[in-house]
């Protein structure tokens, strides 16, 4: 019988082989470092719970966070190496872990480096701090004649490497407030363009993904999916099947149905024979929506007033002009690239699963509670898998390749979903409508604004330990149901207008909508931007002040000032030719992270639109990696493109009918535009979630860009083709 | 069952196996690779493209029996043995042009493949060729700046 270690000492020759995802891994086992333990918890007021010092002398940094493509990994080794004086080369990066890493909960909300990155750079400053004075006591050196360099503190013509100074111990205080932050002071490695260490394992294609992962004796498995969200599975005939190539097992829990087979094309196949061998009780019929906003309007809501300031009646009765319009948005996909994947194995009474998970301690808890095991019996380690957006399939296929595990012990089981499953059963980013009416004065100036919203949840994360908000949670035999209401928060994120305003009124209607759905980059930021900067737009053109001078008009926030000044010096010389237009859309994200205003030159030939060049600028106050941050808006912007031209998921009675490429078009290629980001960098403040900022205002500028290049004012996504 | 011989990157290899299983997975499985990758099993998305006799095909689909005596060039087979990276991979580096990189494989290769065929293919002719491979991070912009540039090396 093997024993926790032995199962470290396994995958740790696995990783190893796998070669792997150092310097920047996510590997524990690989590196020589403390045990797991499963049920473990980490202090994070510990400095060793984010910085530690390995064996072999290298330092290992350690996050809470998960690399997600966002370049999280490069940012946080960054901070790290300005404390610590010492290049990437010495330093290694330990991903979310339970038991091995600090709980920081979900990385979403572009908050990571507002949270863990800080974590890390105080922890990493206090490391210094405690180095430099253990070198003076042992070595009787004055401090200030020490420095720490390249891993070593050096000094009086010594040095002294950091693993002799601790003499091989762990600096297991609790963080302080250091005197100085290198990152405040010195910037040597902070706010420089750092290449990312693991874009070179991806050009190579060494192992980096969870799908990469390979461990000796792994079964593979598929799920047979119901017809339809509520369709329950009657019966099988599994006569015959046996004897397929490579068959290995069954398993069925309610009308949850896995096939395992020893090659993972074989699985592939299995699932294609065993889906005409079930029957299922048809569910319920899905509710169509002919009319998107009349749909989502007419679903049973709940309603709250969430703002009220001002005197509406006062500010509409002295308006000169009063103007209304409804927007509104689709369900919209995650869709990764890569069909989320995960491994798992139940061993000795410990399950042990890799996830691409946002958050692998929520994501243990509620595994733990499907399963019906203890929390400390379950392990979960995150790999990096396809970028994700938000809340993707990722933390399903953890729970039924943990499910599936459960019934196989001793063999790593890897499932990955197929095309038609990742894009038919992910959650969505929820379709809203969005009501706006305003009054403005004779001078131009908005008096009074009421907005009205209709909105599902944009989050069903498993994050109550409930495992309703895990896909089989409701189809294993002892039904956990579907998930209630999600977060209210999500609908209304953006939806206050940043501009001034005498009255403000914010009404939301959250409803239960046909589809799965969660958290999607940006949340309801994206369609509540999109709305109120188009309504800018036609506000605006109302009290005959252009686009830009209108929203400054409305702005006293001087970094929104000048992220629009910048935006407008940026796109002076573009002069828009007949068919094209130039439109503008800004928001400082969540009303409290970074700036960001986008512009795009859009040109519309026989109806079709397409984005030529979009510009942006992005004040994230202190910024880690200018190309990191550029890089996430850049894609922001194109995705967010995508989004308001192209996508929208669709249904039949039954169950998505958007299963693939063609059924769910996006942008591509031949009509992807070049984009240009700016960063206004502020080192003196504190860094701010970026990673969303771009999505609302580049919706916006697209479709305003459409009305200036045809005069049609685009109210109800996606664009598509215009008549 | 059946005996299938095939060159990839440079290496010969005889796989006794399927001859229906599509080419990714015995790249993948048999072989151990990482660059191919499953992007949607349906030949649209480009993430399991693969350098065969010169031209980039998708591998996801085409069963291995049709690469038979056939040579297979793989991500892993860009670089010179020396760890030197091709050109196109370089320029990838330069530019950082990924975020997850899921898409990187497909996109690495069909550039390869369009270059080899034409060195001097402007951003049309890129832009038209790797309309197939889809990039969901938004990444395509610095895509296209990273081929350009490695036209030039």
């Amino acid at each position: 019988m093997s024993t926790r270690r032995t199962f470290i000492k396994q995958a740790g020759s696995i990783t190893v082989g796998f070669s792997l995802l150092g310097p920047l891994a996510c590997t524990t086992e690989a590196q020589n470092s403390a045990p797991i333990i499963p049920g473990g918890q980490v202090d994070e007021n510990k400095i060793d719970a984010w910085i530690k010092l390995l064996d072999d002398g290298s330092i290992q940094v350690i996050t809470g966070k998960m690399e997600l493509g966002q370049g999280l990994s490069t940012a946080i080794l960054q901070v790290a190496a300005e404390e610590l004086n010492t290049p990437f080369e010495k330093l290694s990066l330990q991903l979310a872990e339970t038991g091995v890493t600090p709980d920081e909960g979900i990385t979403a909300g572009s908050r990571s480096m507002e949270t863990s990155a800080m974590s890390v750079r105080q922890a990493s400053a206090c490391l210094r701090e405690i180095l430099l004075e253990k070198t003076a006591e042992k070595y009787a050196n004055e401090i200030a004649s020490l420095q720490v360099e390249n891993g070593q503190v050096s000094g009086a013509g010594n040095t002294y490497s950091f693993k002799e100074i601790l003499d091989g111990e762990q600096v297991e205080k609790s963080v302080f407030e250091p005197t100085e932050y290198y990152g405040k002071t010195r910037r040597k490695f902070v706010g420089q363009p750092l290449k990312r260490p693991d874009l070179e394992k991806m050009v190579r294609g060494e192992a980096f993904y969870v799908q990469d992962l390979r461990f000796p004796n792994m079964v593979h498995a598929r799920v047979v999916r119901p017809p339809s969200y509520t369709a329950s599975l009657k019966s099988i005939d599994d006569s015959g099947l046996a004897d397929s190539p490579g068959y290995v097992k069954l398993v069925r829990s309610g009308s949850f149905l896995a096939v395992l087979a020893e090659k993972e094309s074989q699985a592939v196949g299995l699932q294609r024979s065993v889906k005409g061998k079930v029957t299922w009780d048809t569910g319920q019929e899905l509710k169509q929506a002919d009319d998107l906003a009349s749909f989502v309007k007419s679903l049973p809501s709940d309603t709250n007033v969430d703002e009220e300031t001002g005197d509406w009646a006062d500010a509409a009765s002295g308006a000169a002009i009063t103007l209304e319009a409804t927007y509104a948005k689709p369900w919209v996909m995650h869709a990764a690239n890569g069909p989320s994947c995960a491994v798992a194995i139940f061993e000795d009474d410990q399950l042990h699963i890799w996830s691409h998970s946002q958050g692998v301690y929520p994501l243990r808890e509620t595994i733990a509670n499907l399963v019906k095991l203890p929390q400390e019996k379950v392990h979960v380690k995150g790999v990096p898998g396809s970028g994700c957006y938000g809340h993707n399939a990722a933390d399903d296929v953890a729970a039924e390749a943990a499910l599936i595990a459960m019934e196989i012990p001793g063999r790593h089981v890897r499932l990955q979903w197929m095309r038609e499953e990742e894009h038919g059963w992910e959650p969505y980013g929820t379709a809203m409508v969005m009501e706006h009416r305003a009054a403005l004065d004779s001078n131009g100036k908005i008096q009074g604004w009421q907005y009205e919203l209709w909105s599902d949840a944009h989050s069903t994360r498993p994050t109550s330990g409930d495992p309703a908000n895990l896909l089989p949670g409701r189809y294993v035999e002892a039904s956990f149901g579907t998930p209630g209401q999600g977060w209210r928060g999500g609908a209304i994120r953006n939806a206050p207008p940043i501009y001034q305003t005498d009255a403000f009124t914010l009404t939301s209607h959250i409803f239960e909508g046909p589809l799965r759905v969660s958290a999607l980059r940006s949340l309801g930021a994206y369609a509540n931007v999109f709305s109120i900067e188009c309504f800018m737009d036609e506000l605006a053109e109302k009290a005959d002040v252009d686009v830009f001078t209108f929203r400054m008009n409305h702005l006293q926030d001087e970094r929104a000032i000048a992220c629009l000044e910048r935006l407008q010096e940026m796109t002076q010389e573009v002069n828009p030719a007949d068919n094209q237009g130039l439109g503008i859309g800004f928001a400082r994200y969540k009303n409290s992270a970074s700036y960001c205003a986008v512009a795009a030159l859009v040109e519309v030939t026989d109806g079709n639109p397409v984005v030529k060049q979009m510009w942006g600028v992005i004040d994230a106050g202190e910024c880690i990696n200018p190309d990191g941050l550029k890089n996430q808006t850049e894609g922001g912007m194109i995705q967010s493109a995508s989004w308001t031209l192209k996508e929208a998921v669709k249904w039949n009675d039954q169950h998505i009918t958007s299963v693939d490429w063609q059924s769910y078009p996006m942008l591509r290629f031949k009509e992807v535009s070049i984009v240009e980001v700016e960063v206004i960098d502020r080192p003196e403040l504190p860094p701010l979630g970026a990673g969303e900022a771009a999505q609302g205002p580049a919706a916006a500028a697209v479709v305003n860009g459409i009305y200036f290049a045809t005069g049609k004012r685009v109210r109800i996504l996606p664009v598509g083709r215009l008549g | 069952m059946k005996s299938i011989s095939l060159t990839v990157n440079g290496t010969s290899q005889t796989l006794e196996l399927d001859p229906g299983t599509p080419l990714l997975y015995v790249l993948r499985e048999e072989l151990e690779l990482n660059g191919p990758k499953f992007g949607c099993g349906l030949q649209q998305c480009g993430a399991c493209m693969v350098i065969l006799d010169g031209k980039a095909t998708p591998s996801c689909v085409l069963p291995v029996a049709a690469a038979e005596g056939k040579e297979v060039v793989t991500l892993e087979g860009l670089a010179k043995e020396d760890g030197t990276l091709h050109p196109v991979q370089q320029a990838f580096l330069d530019e950082q042009a990924a975020q997850c990189g899921y898409c990187l494989n497909g996109m690495v290769m069909h550039a390869v493949s369009v270059l080899d065929e034409n060195p001097a293919a402007g951003e049309e002719e890129i832009r038209e060729a790797l309309d197939i491979n889809i990039c969901r991070c938004g990444t395509h912009s610095r895509i296209l700046k990273a081929i350009l540039k490695a036209r030039k090396s």
